[in-house]
């Protein structure tokens, strides 16, 4: 068993690591294979995969338009984009 | 008088009407700035420098182009440099914060006892479950330091290449990386603290 290889069934550090990068980027041809096999070992890192597609669906899912500014703000907003105006 | 006058004209032959900004544009805005900041009172502060930049720049908006579309642009600036701002005051904090946290076993890499990830035993499929776990995960964000909220956020609401964020906030690859990490696991470990 190569060290790499070995490195990797039993540390989760890692697998998370790959995890992440596999989620938000690329891993080799490799990393794929031992993270494979880390996760096929490890039910904990399982779950970690889970919620972590999990967070960043969430986290991209927010609804923008359940933001709206108050009254009074856009109030003074537009005052001082008058006041602006007349500046010149 | 003159000025006035000149003004008034200029920003009619530019099809830009800055006292319906407001009405038409600011929420959108704010719910622009808000997913990718999920700090209002930031988020207000960039609307509103937004619509005083807008003001400013008004002999540069094209004829052709959408206000809406400039607005945004310029409030994308105005978050980037934000971010920059931010992460330049975070940037020392990253080790320190790094050694408090012990995920794994330093000699194994195998997780500590405590930092276990359970199931959140929750039904994706349950909008209520999802909105609260939402909320929790805002306050969640709002904890991480700055420089790791900003590189998690130009990810993933903007969907930058990681090269361009490494440029943007002066980070080498393999500190992107290892923060993207970081931050996955603070924001997972705080989750599950909150939710149970």
């Amino acid at each position: 068993m190569t060290s790499a290889l070995k490195n990797i069934i039993y540390n989760c550090k890692q697998a998370t690591f790959l995890i992440e990068k596999r989620i938000a980027g690329k891993i080799t041809a490799a990393e794929t294979l031992r993270l494979h096999i880390h996760l096929a070992g490890c039910s904990v890192c399982k779950v970690y995969q889970q919620q972590s597609i999990l967070i960043n669906r969430i986290f991209v899912g927010f609804e923008n338009t359940d933001f709206k500014l108050d009254e009074a703000f856009k109030k003074t907003l537009t005052e001082k984009i008058e006041k602006e105006i007349n500046k010149n | 008088m003159q000025n006035e006058t000149d003004k008034g004209l200029t920003a009619k032959s530019l099809h830009s009407d800055p006292l319906s900004w407001v009405e038409k544009y600011a929420d959108y805005l704010y719910g622009f700035a808000m997913s990718r900041l999920r700090d209002e009172d930031v988020a207000k502060d960039l609307v509103q420098d937004t619509f005083l930049a807008g003001l400013q720049r008004l002999d540069r908006f094209e004829e052709n182009s959408e206000e809406k579309t400039w607005l945004t642009a310029i409030l994308k600036n105005k978050i980037t440099d934000f971010y920059r701002k931010r992460s330049a005051i975070n940037l020392k904090v990253i080790n320190a914060e790094d050694e408090q946290q012990d995920f794994f076993d330093a000699e194994s890499g195998h997780w500590t006892e405590k930092h276990y990830p359970t199931a959140f035993g929750l039904e994706a499929d349950n909008p209520l479950m999802m909105k609260e776990l939402g909320s929790i995960l805002n306050e969640c964000l709002a904890k991480l330091p700055g420089l790791w909220f900003s590189v998690f956020s130009m990810k993933h609401m903007d969907d930058l290449a990681s090269e361009l964020i490494c440029t943007e906030l002066k980070l080498t690859a393999a500190n992107f990386w290892v923060i993207m990490h970081r931050t996955k696991l603070n924001l997972r470990a705080c989750l599950q603290k909150n939710w149970n």
